[in-house]
């Protein structure tokens, strides 16, 4: 795109991870140009569909995922299983985790493993208590 | 329990799902663990795991496999009341399968079929919490306040975002907005608390 670098910066959240691209808002949609969408996210958008790697997933037939104005990032989402949250207004968006994917890993009953910090800062791994039997407790203050 | 069965090849994990460090601290100070005793302020864990309440417990075994899914255990009984779930009961459960005495679900109960899945929804409200969880680190909180509520539409069986983002949004998550929304859910035949069904006896 030939505007592209005129655009305003737009935060992508990328499972939590914060990634700042040039992006271009108008109604809920928003537009990326592929290196901006590539820089963000690490897919290059081609003709057969969204590649990362040796891995391509498929664009549906006669999906408008992209325009002049750019990639649709709701369109790139959609293509990947992915929810997204998104908040024009703020500029900003969330890029979960898939259904599918999380129910792959929860139905082969394999615990996700994590890394998590304790008070002191200190990051704590799941992984690091294989041999182990472990109970995990999730809890709250509320 | 971590004390008396740690020489057995054990150990606890706790997961705070809380806003900050700071709410967490008194809890953990309070009971003074040897174990690892982690905050979780953007909710990992529940994405993973599909955790939609606290408190919410899981058994792991030595292979790193889930062996009894998403329970519901209280360390105390303070709550017993309402919960109608004896925290000795589990502890006896679980020293028993720590030791090797017992499995870790009656015969015949498989923790594939008990092991809930998330769907496309619950997806998107987390993304939803995500997205305004960030907003609210901003200080953006009005905007943070619009995917919060958003979250809680999508997936009303998920407190811990309908409840958790609470204490963020300035609404006492034991107050009568809570108490509101708790009995509108029970009374349209919900469960708040989804044990196991041993658990539940």
């Amino acid at each position: 795109m030939s505007h592209a670098a005129t655009d305003a910066t737009f935060t992508i959240l990328d499972e939590g991870k914060p990634v700042t691209v040039p992006a271009r808002v108008s109604g809920g949609t928003v537009r990326l140009s592929r290196k901006a969408l590539e820089q963000a996210l690490g897919w290059t958008f081609k003709p057969e569909g969204l590649c990362r790697g040796a891995l391509c997933v498929p664009l549906r037939s006669g999906a408008a995922v992209e325009s002049a104005d750019g990639v649709d990032l709701a369109g790139v989402a959609a293509a990947l299983g992915r929810p997204l949250a998104v908040d024009a207004a703020e500029r900003a968006a969330y890029l979960g985790v898939g259904a599918g994917e999380r129910a792959r890993a929860l139905a082969a009953l394999e615990a996700p493993d994590f890394t998590l910090p304790d008070l002191a800062g200190r990051r704590h791994s799941l992984r690091e208590h294989r041999g182990k039997k472990v109970l995990l407790v999730a809890y709250a203050s509320w | 329990m971590q004390e008396e069965l740690e020489d057995r090849g054990f150990t606890v994990i706790t997961v705070a799902l809380d806003k900050s460090p700071e709410d967490a601290r008194p809890w953990i100070e309070a009971a003074r663990p040897t174990h690892p005793s982690l905050v979780d302020t953007g909710h990992v864990l529940a994405d993973l795991y599909n955790i939609v309440n606290v408190p919410t417990v899981f058994w792991i075994d030595e292979a790193g496999r889930i062996v009894r899914p998403n329970d519901v255990a209280f360390g105390t009984d303070t709550f017993k009341h309402i919960t109608g779930l004896e925290a000795a009961r589990h502890l006896g459960a679980l020293r028993a399968w720590v030791r090797g005495e017992a499995p870790a679900l009656p015969t015949g109960a498989s923790a594939r079929e008990l092991q809930r899945l998330p769907g496309e929804t619950d997806q998107q409200a987390r993304a939803e919490f995500g997205l305004g969880e960030w907003l609210h680190r901003q200080g953006r909180t009005d905007a943070a306040e619009r995917h919060f509520v958003r979250g809680g539409e999508l997936a009303p069986h998920d407190f811990t975002i309908r409840r958790g983002t609470m204490p963020m949004r300035g609404i006492d998550p034991m107050g009568p907005q809570f108490r509101a929304m708790l009995g509108e859910w029970v009374g349209q035949g919900n469960p708040y608390y989804r044990p196991l069904p041993d658990t539940k006896g």
